[in-house]
């Protein structure tokens, strides 16, 4: 940790920054391009999954119908209103009201974990309907296209997975932050970091828009 | 003369205090950084090297007599593995990057040290999932992890090597997005981009592809993982998966890699070339421009490595068309360094011996590109040695030689020490006569038809075989000269001074080794790169 | 050697600058080879000559005007006309080298084709009239081959250096590639595609033989069932002619007649019947079901084998020509084997 400039109205200055405008772009361009690699991280996938999509078309759109629709939609609601929740916390931490911008940052953290929640039961009831062929599990499909079906829940646990441990990922940045703002220390400091973490579960809200779309509308 | 008389040994430096533990593993100082990075991947080369010759010896007679196939696919993986992931790849940029590029910029260090220094814990940590492999039992799918011989059929710690693999990528989008950002936003006053070195552009170039391209890998080994582990069918035909769909998500990432490979070398034989040819670099503009067409372009011929794969002929037609073009902006660079030696003022020092080496075996490298571009020549060449040679061409003939030339460059900035200029002329010299013995004989073979990772082979091949092997002896001198000579300069070597070289460029204006925050004060830029004059003198 | 090694022929030949061309089309890639290595080996040449040149005449001691003669945009254009100069290089290989990768995927018509299996560490050959070899292909000289080639576990890669032909080979599909061997002779046979242990030992020999000679071998390989007449046993023995050939209570499509007709999918839309799709059928019947069936096929993979799969689909395209009342064994899609 650089130790010299000590802490001033504008927040402390790391070392090898000349201001803190300099420092705040920085972060944010760094922050930018790091989504820009998570992107091309899912996109793997994500090409992966338009290619079977199109070669089985019939067979993943039958195995899209066993995936629990309004369960998918209440995530989504969810997770879109957390998307709201943050931009306001951002909004309020900048205009110094320390209490609504940590209440907005808890409903985040509410929202995020009750989308978790929902998740942990989604996977568990398609645990039980024996529909999780991973670990060896037994696989038994009732539809027409068993081993197609296979395929298309790899890919369901594939992306839900990776995407489920962004947001764990994420919720442990909220809980960091709704610390710091109860400590109230340093309000710009404190400014930037919700901005910067705020572009970063904007990033995870509209991933999984894509992967709803991919994995549950596409259906029959 | 000793270190405490000399005028030109600076009082203050990186070097200087925190010699402890803590010192070093916990430094945020870019300079150190690129210290940790270089110790690694020197172990890792030597390790990769050692691989290297046992598959030479190996192949110094005809059948498989000194060890055995399965420990003949053990090493030739290791090597694969070892020396694209864990020294090609980091090597200029986490070292002489790491070191340079902020001093370049005129910046006190990365935007992001404590990131910088992660990725180093990032890349160690990578290092032992791939030794946990070696000692695991080996893994013998090549580099390349072709599926379904990786998922369904290979006996070996491909998971473990996955993993290594899997992990050092993430320390390689972390330094490229660290210079992406300190390019960007940390350029001293009148530093403006037509005004930064080659080097930069070189490592800002590669940047982008390791941030771009290295995810897509992330993914693709991840899912190797997981249909290792948990039998998914992405990848396997029984499964109605498609073993072409991994070939094309790993050339995605592995042929740009090849560019994040070769273009800081580029970057690197600019710079020495200005500075021995004490002219500026013939058509910088035209550098920059076919720095970054390589990038991009590099993304869209991926195809080209799988030719008999089973592709369609359009696509194989199309991939061929851009691998073409590719190659245009790679010889005009090769034009502008030839160019830029006409009316210079030339100094044959071993970093110059080092650059021309360059040159010259990227030319090679580049052409039998072409050759293998040439889409019914690749049919009859694809997977032989030809396509060996070509390969350690561009990486052991670009990248190793640039790297060791810009190790030689920039030494003395690195530790405001001197080497033996006898011996390091000596090294450059076996490097290129020892490298020219090992490859060029393969190409011939490749012709012949020698398959790739052939651990015994038909007795005619023998004699080219036998003069490869002798090659790899003399490069060997050459790779491990530079380690005994460099080493016994850090204790014994001349004080070199500031600027040994009177070379242009931001770090050579300060004292070497630099201050820990690199300038005393903010530098400010006012002329273009390269103000070299070759009539002066 | 070890004992794990399949029969190994050996090919020997003295060590020469170009290889070995058994056909024509080895000497059109030669000669384009040849035209590369001259402009590549000119252009490489020219940039060592100027390097030891410059690198002489402009050295740090001597002394020669080393005013630059020529403004910023001169050197430009001089850039741009060296660009110029190899694209115009570049296309003109790229088209020659375009052109003849066609005419090797073009598919002659052929006289017989030869159905090959890779799998760890052997190629099987099974010829049109049923005679089978293990890493070692005899072919007649002069005459147009076809070669169906495929995978067992692994991909391999079918490579013939004296014919410059390589095909990578992968487990689950068909490829195709074709040949005529002019001189008659042994040449080598190499897996390209690193497949495991004993990559290496994955080598056989293509014998090139006189017409009348390859017709004297074939008789001395004595009788063997050709593919269809095989499949005809495995159709029984699989069981596949219980709802395939049963007339009455119909559970599945009759296949008499089916190879090369287009046929109605039960998700809509429709497909030609080749050999890929055929094969798709027996191993993975859930992938594209007929119109008007239920999905109760089971699939076969992993209790057939690849050779197996190709004698079924020859005695299911000889189906075809059943229905005009002849035999399998002349079945004219197998091609003219026997002339």
């Amino acid at each position: 940790m650089p130790t010299t400039p000590p802490p001033t109205e504008s927040g402390r200055v790391a070392d090898q920054f000349d201001d803190i405008d300099q420092q705040r772009e920085a972060n944010l361009f760094g922050m930018w391009l790091f989504l820009a690699t998570e992107l091309l991280l899912f996109g793997g996938v994500f090409a992966g999954f338009v290619v079977f999509r199109v070669i089985h078309g019939e067979a993943f759109a039958e195995a899209a119908g066993h995936l629990d629709l309004a369960l998918g939609t209440l995530n989504t609601a969810l997770l879109l209103t957390s998307g709201l929740t943050m931009a306001l916390a951002e909004q309020l931490v900048n205009a110094a009201r320390r209490r609504a911008a940590l209440a907005m940052l808890l409903a985040t953290l509410a929202l995020g974990a009750a989308f978790l929640a929902i998740k942990a039961y989604e996977w568990h009831h398609e645990y039980m309907e024996r529909l999780m062929p991973v670990l060896g599990l037994p696989f038994e499909y009732p539809g027409k296209h068993p081993q197609q079906a296979e395929l298309f829940f790899n890919f369901y646990f594939a992306l839900t997975g990776l995407h489920a441990f962004h947001m764990l990922v994420g919720l442990c940045i909220l809980g960091v932050l709704a610390i710091l703002t109860w400590r109230w220390r340093d309000p710009p400091r404190i400014a930037r970091q919700v901005q910067i973490s705020g572009l970063y579960w904007a990033f995870v809200d509209v991933l999984w828009v894509v992967v709803f779309t991919l994995l549950y509308l596409l259906r029959l | 003369m000793s270190v405490s008389t000399d005028p030109r040994w600076p009082s203050e430096h990186y070097l200087k205090e925190d010699w402890g533990l803590r010192g070093w593993l916990l430094t945020t100082d870019h300079k150190r950084i690129a210290w940790l990075y270089l110790v690694s991947i020197t172990a890792f080369f030597f390790l990769g090297g050692l691989a290297a010759l046992l598959i030479r010896l190996e192949l110094i007679t005809p059948p498989g007599d000194l060890v055995s196939a399965d420990t003949y696919n053990r090493l030739f993986s290791l090597h694969g593995i070892v020396m694209v992931w864990f020294f090609l790849i980091p090597s200029i940029p986490a070292t002489l990057g790491n070191f340079l590029l902020p001093m370049m910029l005129g910046a006190r260090d990365l935007a992001f040290p404590r990131l910088n220094l992660l990725s180093w814990y990032v890349y160690t940590l990578g290092g032992l999932f791939t030794l946990a492999a070696v000692i695991g039992g080996g893994v013998d799918t090549g580099w390349t992890f072709y599926t379904p011989y990786s998922t369904l059929f290979s006996n070996s710690a491909v998971i473990a090597a996955v993993m290594g693999v899997f992990i050092v990528g993430f320390s390689s989008i972390l330094t490229g997005l660290n210079f992406i950002v300190t390019t960007h936003k940390m350029r001293a006053p009148g530093l403006t981009w037509f005004r930064l070195p080659l080097f930069v552009w070189a490592n800002y170039a590669t940047s982008l592809i390791m941030v771009l391209a290295t995810p897509v890998l992330s993914c693709v080994l991840m899912l190797i993982s997981v249909e290792r582990l948990f039998g998914i069918g992405i990848f396997d035909p029984a499964l109605g998966g498609d073993p072409l769909l991994f070939q094309h998500l790993f050339w995605f990432y592995s042929h740009p890699a090849v560019y994040i490979m070769i273009l800081p070398g580029m970057g690197v034989v600019s710079e020495i070339i200005a500075c021995f040819s004490r002219k500026p670099v013939f058509g910088y503009q035209g550098m920059v421009i076919s720095i970054m067409s390589i990038a991009v372009f590099g993304f869209v011929v991926w195809g080209h490595h799988m030719f008999v794969a089973g592709q369609s002929l359009y696509a194989g037609l199309m991939f061929s068309f851009f691998t073409f073009l590719v190659a245009l902006p790679s010889a005009i660079k090769a034009f502008n360094w030839t160019a830029t030696l006409y009316k210079a003022r030339i100094i044959f020092s071993a970093p110059m011996i080092y650059a021309l080496s360059f040159v010259g075996l990227f030319t090679i490298g580049g052409l039998t590109g072409i050759i293998l571009a040439s889409i019914a020549i690749d049919v009859h060449v694809h997977d032989t040695y030809f396509v060996t040679a070509h390969f350690h061409y561009i990486m052991v003939g670009g990248m190793v030689t640039s790297y060791l030339g810009g190790l030689h460059f920039w030494w003395p900035k690195l530790t405001g020490r001197m080497y033996s200029e006898l011996w390091s002329k000596v090294a450059a010299l076996a490097l290129f006569i020892g490298f020219n013995l090992t490859f060029f004989p393969q190409f011939l073979l490749g012709y012949q038809g020698m398959p790739r990772r052939y651990h015994e082979y038909p007795a005619d091949f023998e004699l080219l075989n036998v003069m490869s092997t002798l090659g790899a002896g003399v490069l060997a001198i050459g790779y491990l000269l530079p380690l005994l000579y460099l080493s016994w300069s850090l204790r014994f070597g001349a004080v070199a001074g500031g600027n040994p070289w009177r070379a242009t460029g931001l770090e050579w204006t300060v004292d070497s080794p630099p201050l820990k925050h690199n300038f005393p004060r903010t530098p400010r830029v006012t002329e273009p790169a390269y103000a070299y004059d070759p009539t002066a003198d | 050697m070890s004992s794990e090694s399949a029969y190994l022929p050996e090919v020997s030949k003295g060590l020469t600058l170009m290889p070995e061309q058994a056909s024509a089309f080895a000497g059109e890639i030669d000669a384009l080879f040849i035209a590369l290595v001259v402009v590549c080996g000119l252009l490489t040449l020219a940039v060592f000559a100027l390097i030891a040149i410059f690198g002489y005449r402009y050295r740090a001691g001597s002394r020669v005007d080393r005013r630059a003669r020529f403004g910023k945009a001169a050197d430009q254009r001089l850039e741009l006309g060296v660009l110029a100069v190899m694209l115009v290089i570049f296309m003109g290989l790229f088209g020659w080298a375009g052109s003849l990768y066609l005419e090797m995927f073009r598919g002659p018509p052929a006289a017989m084709t030869l159905n090959v299996v890779g799998k760890q560490w052997m190629w099987k050959v099974q010829h049109p009239d049923g005679t089978r070899e293990i890493n070692t292909i005899h072919v007649p000289a002069g005459e147009t081959i076809h070669l169906r080639v495929t995978s067992q576990d692994v991909i391999h890669s079918f490579y013939l250096p004296a014919l410059r032909l390589k095909r990578d080979v992968l487990p689950g599909t068909y490829r195709e590639a074709w040949f005529t061997a002019d001189k008659p002779g042994e040449y080598r046979l190499f897996c390209a595609e690193y497949c495991g242990s004993y990559h290496a030992q994955m080598r056989g020999k293509l014998v090139v033989m006189e017409p009348a000679d390859y017709q004297r071998w074939l008789t001395r390989q004595g009788d063997s069932e050709s593919p269809a007449v095989s499949g005809a046993d495995l159709f029984q023995s699989y069981g596949c002619s219980g709802c395939h050939l049963g007339k009455q209570g119909v559970r599945a499509p009759s296949l008499a007649g089916v190879f090369g007709r287009a046929v109605p999918l039960a998700g809509g839309g429709t497909l030609i019947a080749d050999e890929a799709y055929l094969r798709d059928s027996i191993m993975q019947p859930q992938k594209h079901v007929v119109a008007g069936f239920d999905p109760i096929m089971p699939s076969y993979a992993g209790q057939i084998s690849e050779e197996e799969v190709l004698q079924l689909i020859a005695y299911i395209k000889s189906l075809d020509a059943q229905e005009r009342a002849t035999s399998p064994a002349q079945d004219p899609t197998q091609g003219g084997a026997l002339p």
